[in-house]
């Protein structure tokens, strides 16, 4: 069939297609907020790429010891230079404009050079290799935390915390005894791992090892703990935002869509009551018995019956005729629910806004996908001249179908009609052949 | 409801001459409906309750398009179309039908139907229908057009199991499925044109080339449904 999204001579497309979910995602490379440690970048190029976050980091970590710090620094530009994940541009353009941000980390950078020069002096050439990436790194790191939004600043804390609790006010006396029996674990270990004695051979590289790493782990530990609490509540946080706006979008498409309709219909008291109850039925039946509005339940019905119950229930409730088409079928899931919803309240919006008798829907099962095709005749409308706070389309239709992986398009103008496209990809491992 | 390709504006060419027309259904409240819809726009030559009458008169005034009931008392609507089609081949029929099934449908167009439409159709949309009938072409209604791609889903069967797979005629062409997709959607022939880049006369090839497969092919989809009817 094409792109349902086919451009038309008068312009009029409004392309909205958002796959967010898939193995791989074609679009740019961003930052992702979603897993991420320090800037997302690791989340964000095994988005990109289809590899696994940690595969990705221990690239990372591997390139960083053979690159001698030099990945660090690659890390920090990729940090300044890839935007976000739904923010338009990268941090680096704000920061071109932060004159005092670039003097502090110019100031930075000289610091380091000075250090850097004292090291060659002494003869301590690692420290010196290392010197380079690690100015470029804070230098970078400067910028990012004068210019980055909150959250993002949030990630820079984490990485810096160690150093911050040498300085803070608060818990000094345990950051210090931490550091005392961090210190003599770290000569103990390397004067274990130096030491000549013939009885110890045996024990040296075990006994020396294990006493370093306990040493880092006393200094580290409580921020590597800390970390990944932190992670965990922000994945809480976001799990509940997402509850959130799908809450939103149900009560939309229930409540405050019946309200819409008493009010309209507000001259035929009989009519009201009657909307009025059913409303009341549904909200009870989500409330109480956990049955959301608006989803049509998985279980013993098919997709095709669900598009069936979607003309029946918008014949019913608000009196246009719908002339529903279905084309093959195939068992609901949760994917195919949603599509299910964003199917009704997109045959609910054209019943109540197009003016227009007839309202067609016509859903196709197919191998790979499912789509379905909401079209009026009505008075249609400028998709650019919407106005934000018409929620209907942009949130209970879009939003939801991204959510899950699938795309809407809406096209529409003024006195032709309006015509939505949805289309879901099928679960892999339900793929089957659309005929029964 | 919406048939496709019936707007007047739809540069088809529909003869300006008021075609003459047939209705054969067995209620009497429907005919005089359709009659009086019809209005002056086309000729009302006759009309029949069921299938004996209808055959007998069909065939005595020879009219250019009868409006063929699917449901008649004394047999399904296609008894009436079989019939004449085998003497009187130029008699064109367009079925009517308040039912939706398939079976229903497929009977009646694979006994020589023209088209379908049900009867819910708005008078002016059904004069554009006979019209489009008595110019020879086809008229889809999206639910016929949903039906036909269910019958030809994507997937061939194999040539192995059916020994009389066709595959001019068991199958439908990408352009053709379109066609059919975008008529299902509620499109105007014209609307389809436009949208495929085609001329509004290519649309209608392609519309009768798929009419002449759901008439001929043996795809097992159209058979059983046909058989349902008893027709086979």
């Amino acid at each position: 069939m094409g792109d349902p999204a086919f451009p038309r001579d008068d312009g009029t497309v409004d392309r909205i297609g958002l796959r967010a979910r898939g193995p791989r995602d074609r679009g740019p490379l961003r930052r992702r907020r979603e897993d991420r440690l320090a800037g997302g970048v690791a989340a964000g190029l095994a988005r990109r790429t289809g590899f696994d976050v940690t595969a990705v980091r221990l690239a990372f970590v591997v390139a960083t010891v053979l690159s001698v710090g030099v990945m660090v620094a690659v890390y920090v530009a990729a940090w300044l230079l890839v935007p976000l994940d739904g923010e338009t541009g990268p941090i680096a353009a704000r920061a071109m404009t932060d004159r005092r941000g670039l003097a502090v980390a110019v100031g930075l950078g000289s610091l380091l050079v000075l250090v850097q020069a004292f090291a060659s002096a002494f003869g301590t050439g690692w420290l010196a290799s290392l010197a380079w990436p690690l100015m470029i790194g804070a230098a970078g790191l400067v910028l990012v935390w004068r210019n980055a939004p909150v959250d993002e600043r949030a990630a820079i804390r984490r990485v810096v915390e160690p150093l911050q609790g040498l300085t803070g006010p608060h818990r000094r006396s345990g950051v210090v005894a931490r550091l005392l029996i961090a210190g003599v674990l770290l000569i103990a270990g390397i004067a274990v791992l130096e030491s000549g004695h013939e009885s110890l051979a045996m024990l040296h590289p075990l006994t020396g090892a294990v006493l370093v790493i306990a040493a880092v782990v006393v200094v580290l530990g409580p921020w590597w703990l800390r970390i990944a609490r932190d992670l965990v509540i922000e994945r809480q946080a976001r799990v509940r935002a997402e509850e959130r706006a799908e809450m939103a979008s149900r009560v939309h498409d229930s409540v405050l869509q019946t309200l819409a309709l008493i009010q309209r219909r507000a001259d035929d008291p009989q009519r009201v009551v009657q909307l009025a109850r059913a409303q009341e039925r549904e909200l009870r039946s989500w409330l109480f018995d956990g049955r959301a509005p608006g989803t049509i339940e998985p279980g013993d019905m098919t997709f095709a019956a669900g598009v069936r119950l979607i003309q029946q229930e918008v014949e019913a409730q608000h009196g246009v005729a719908v002339e529903a088409i279905t084309v093959g079928d195939c068992p609901l899931d949760d994917d195919l629910s949603a599509l299910l919803a964003a199917a009704r309240e997109a045959t609910v919006n054209a019943v109540k806004w197009s003016g227009a008798p007839v309202v067609s829907l016509f859903a196709e099962v197919e191998p790979a996908e499912v789509s379905v095709f909401v079209r009026d005749r009505g008075r249609g409308f400028d998709p650019e001249a919407v106005p934000g706070d018409r929620k209907g389309l942009a949130e209970s239709v879009r939003a939801r179908m991204a959510r899950r992986g699938g795309c809407a398009t809406v096209r529409s103008a003024p006195g032709q009609g309006t015509e939505v496209s949805l289309s879901m990809p099928r679960a892999a491992g339900e793929r089957q052949p659309s005929r029964t | 409801m919406s048939t496709a390709g019936i707007s007047t504006r739809d540069g088809s060419g529909a003869t300006t001459a008021r075609p003459r027309v047939f209705i054969v259904d067995d209620h009497g409240l429907f005919r005089s409906g359709v009659r009086s819809e019809l209005g002056d726009r086309v000729d009302v030559v006759g009309e029949a309750d069921d299938v004996e009458p209808a055959i007998a008169l069909i065939a005595g005034c020879l009219p250019d398009v009868v409006l063929l009931d699917v449901h008649l008392p004394g047999g399904g609507g296609q008894l009436v179309a079989s019939a004449i089609k085998a003497a009187h081949p130029q008699v064109r029929f367009l079925a009517l039908s308040a039912s939706d099934a398939p079976e229903d449908v497929i009977a009646v167009i694979r006994a020589g139907a023209r088209g379908y439409v049900t009867k819910t159709i708005s008078g002016a949309e059904l004069v554009d229908a006979v019209h489009r009938v008595a110019a020879g072409d086809a008229v889809f209604s999206p639910r016929l057009a949903g039906f036909v791609l269910d019958a030809f889903a994507a997937l061939p069967e194999p040539p192995r199991s059916r020994p009389s797979f066709d595959p001019e005629l068991d199958q439908l062409t990408t352009r053709e499925r379109e066609v059919l997709r975008l008529i299902a959607r509620g499109y105007t022939y014209r609307e389809i044109a436009r949208e495929l880049y085609i001329a509004p006369k290519t649309v209608e090839s392609h519309v009768s080339s798929v009419l002449r497969k759901l008439q001929l092919s043996t795809r097992h989809q159209l058979t059983r449904w046909a058989a349902e009817r008893r027709l086979m």
